[in-house]
């Protein structure tokens, strides 16, 4: 349903052009769940933000159904049915949890929008009125952004990290959440995430690392792959970069 | 009496669809066009200028006095309102100035408004700014509010200019005594070339007062906005001012802080920032389906709410 081809992405950083994405390849089938993982910095975020059309990539093709969707700007991509749980969420001055949810649903609030929130560990009661502002805590915002995500009738659905800042008791409800979200709604569903927990739901999992796609395989050889990385890696024993810019890095 | 643009008018500046229930006086370019009085509350007519005087009886409970004016054709008009608000009362005061300004030429009001908020008592004071017409006249706005807050009483200012005012330059000074307190909400979008100046002066004068300004702006285009605003404590008080723009455009801003304590307890804390809409959260918004255009209007309306 998804096919990336030879996706180059540079971006300008606060010290000139930076390549963040080199030829990343990779294909998502209909209804599975994939597991995106690999070291911090290895852009999986910045891949994820390429398919949302965050970024908007320097080489290669996107493409969703068979549609070349590579220059399509967000809102269009997110009207074809791909959906994008941010990191890092934003805070909204002014903005409740529910206008946001009706924003994300293109409904009026309602039985379901309850069930997204009860899905992602919060209390229709408690949150439906209340401004997503500072005074959310670092979980709330991000059960928050899920909820948006999960309010969406989405063709694919990315997470971005997911579990960061979710507590133990709500992890186990959150995949039953993900597992139900894609049998139910038939939802592709890309996961970006460090957890064991969530490495067991996928299907196939994506190894990015430098910024391109290393590996795809299975969630037993990965672990393995993460640990042979961690001590082989003469780039992260020695950087002359300061291990930041994966680009550019010629070992 | 009321013609169908008034009506537009008092539902833009007082929320009222209908002539009000509890007392209210209308004041329609430079008259009293319709007035009511309570039981609890007189308004009387000044002698001396133009203006009215509200008297609210002590112990008056949950009513409420709306004071619209409206302007639908070019002219100056200057009020001079006084209220009086009595012991241990709890009202709500609706004032508002809603111009349609057709002509080519100005119109413009001044008001000035002085409350004397008697111990004890509550006042929740809104007051709504709007201006529509197509002439190309220009309207102008220059209200000032004084209030003397009294012993253990409480203030509550909410004052919204959306688009329509080409100039204004709004004074507020108001005055806290022991146990006061005081909460300003201020909203304000500018829009082409209008200009929006908005000085507050608020004293803390006795033991345990305190103040609250939360003042939230978009300036779109052209425009230019101006904040004064200014605490000052002498006593054992708190205040806290949060000042929040967003700019757009070629427009301008500039938010004059000013705190100073005249006693070693008192605590003031300014904030105040100008930036662009945050892109983070156009991003999601746009993610979520909305154009930029939508995501923005969205994003103000929640900032202005
Ligand atoms: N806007 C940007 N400008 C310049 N460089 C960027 C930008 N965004 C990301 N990068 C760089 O791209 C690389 C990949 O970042 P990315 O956020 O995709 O990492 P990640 O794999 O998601 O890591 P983590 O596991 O820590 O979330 C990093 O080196 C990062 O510093
Ligand atoms: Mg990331």
């Amino acid at each position: 349903m998804l096919e990336v081809k030879n996706v180059g992405l540079t971006l300008k950083g606060d010290e000139g052009e930076v390549q963040v994405l080199k030829d990343v390849n990779f294909t998502l089938e209909d209804k599975k769940i994939y597991v995106m993982t690999g070291p911090n910095g290895g852009g999986k975020s910045v891949t994820a933000k390429t398919i949302m059309g965050i970024h908007q990539p320097t080489s290669g093709r996107i493409l969703l159904d068979g549609v070349d969707i590579t220059h399509k700007e967000i809102f269009e991509r997110a009207r074809m049915g791909i959906g994008y749980a941010f990191q890092q969420p934003a805070r909204f001055k002014g903005i409740k949890v529910r206008e946001l949810l009706e924003i994300a649903s293109g409904k009026n609030a309602s039985a379901d929008t309850c069930d997204h929130l009860h899905d992602v560990g919060l209390c229709a009661q408690d949150y439906l009125d209340r401004e997503i502002n500072a005074s959310f805590s670092g979980g709330e915002v991000k059960r928050i952004e899920i909820a948006t995500i999960l309010a969406r009738d989405l063709k694919l659905a990315i997470f971005d990290e997911p579990e960061a800042g979710i507590d133990l008791w709500s992890m186990q409800r959150l995949t039953e959440t993900f597992e139900k979200m894609n049998k139910k709604y038939n939802t592709t569903i890309l996961i970006i995430s460090h957890q064991e927990r969530i490495l067991d739901l996928a299907a196939e999992v994506i190894m990015v690392a430098e910024g391109t796609v290393s590996e795809i395989t299975s969630r037993e050889k990965i672990l393995g792959e993460i640990s042979r990385l961690d001590s082989d890696c003469r780039c992260r024993r020695d950087c002359s970069r300061g291990g930041k810019a994966i680009a550019g890095c010629d070992r | 009496m009321l013609d169908a643009i008034d009506k537009k008018l008092l539902a833009e500046v007082a929320d009222l669809h209908e002539i009000p229930r509890g007392a209210f006086n209308i004041r329609k370019n430079g008259q009293g066009v319709e007035r009511n009085t309570t039981a609890n509350i007189d308004i009387i007519t000044k002698k001396d200028k133009p203006g009215i005087d509200v008297i609210i009886k002590p112990g008056t409970k949950e009513e409420s006095v709306h004071i619209p004016v409206i302007l639908s054709e070019s002219m100056e008009d200057m009020v001079y309102n006084t209220f009086e608000v009595g012991e241990d009362s709890d009202v709500l005061i609706v004032a508002g100035c809603g111009i349609h300004n057709p002509s080519g030429e100005k119109a413009q009001h001044d008001g000035i408004h002085e409350f004397f908020i008697r111990k004890g008592a509550r006042m929740k004071y809104v007051e709504k700014h709007y201006g529509e017409g197509d002439g190309g006249g220009v309207r102008i706005l220059n209200p000032k509010t004084i209030i003397e807050v009294e012993e253990n009483a409480t203030a509550e200012l909410e004052m919204v200019q959306i688009k329509g005012i080409d100039s204004a330059l709004r004074e507020t000074e108001v005055c806290l005594h022991k146990n006061a307190s005081l909460i300003v909400t201020e909203r304000l979008l500018t829009y082409l070339n209008q200009t929006a100046e908005s000085n507050i002066t608020v004293n803390l004068l006795g033991d345990d007062a305190s103040a609250q300004i939360i003042s939230r702006s978009v300036a779109q285009n052209r425009s230019k906005q101006v904040f004064h605003l200014n605490m000052r404590g002498y006593a054992k008080c708190r205040g806290h001012i949060q000042c929040d723009s967003i700019i757009m455009d070629q427009a301008q801003v500039s938010s004059v802080p000013e705190i100073s304590a005249f006693d070693s307890d008192a605590q003031l804390i300014h904030e105040a920032a100008i930036g662009k809409i945050a892109s983070e959260q156009l991003t999601k918004l746009m993610s979520l389906g909305m154009t930029e255009k939508e995501a923005e209007e969205t994003i103000l309306k929640g900032f202005l709410k």
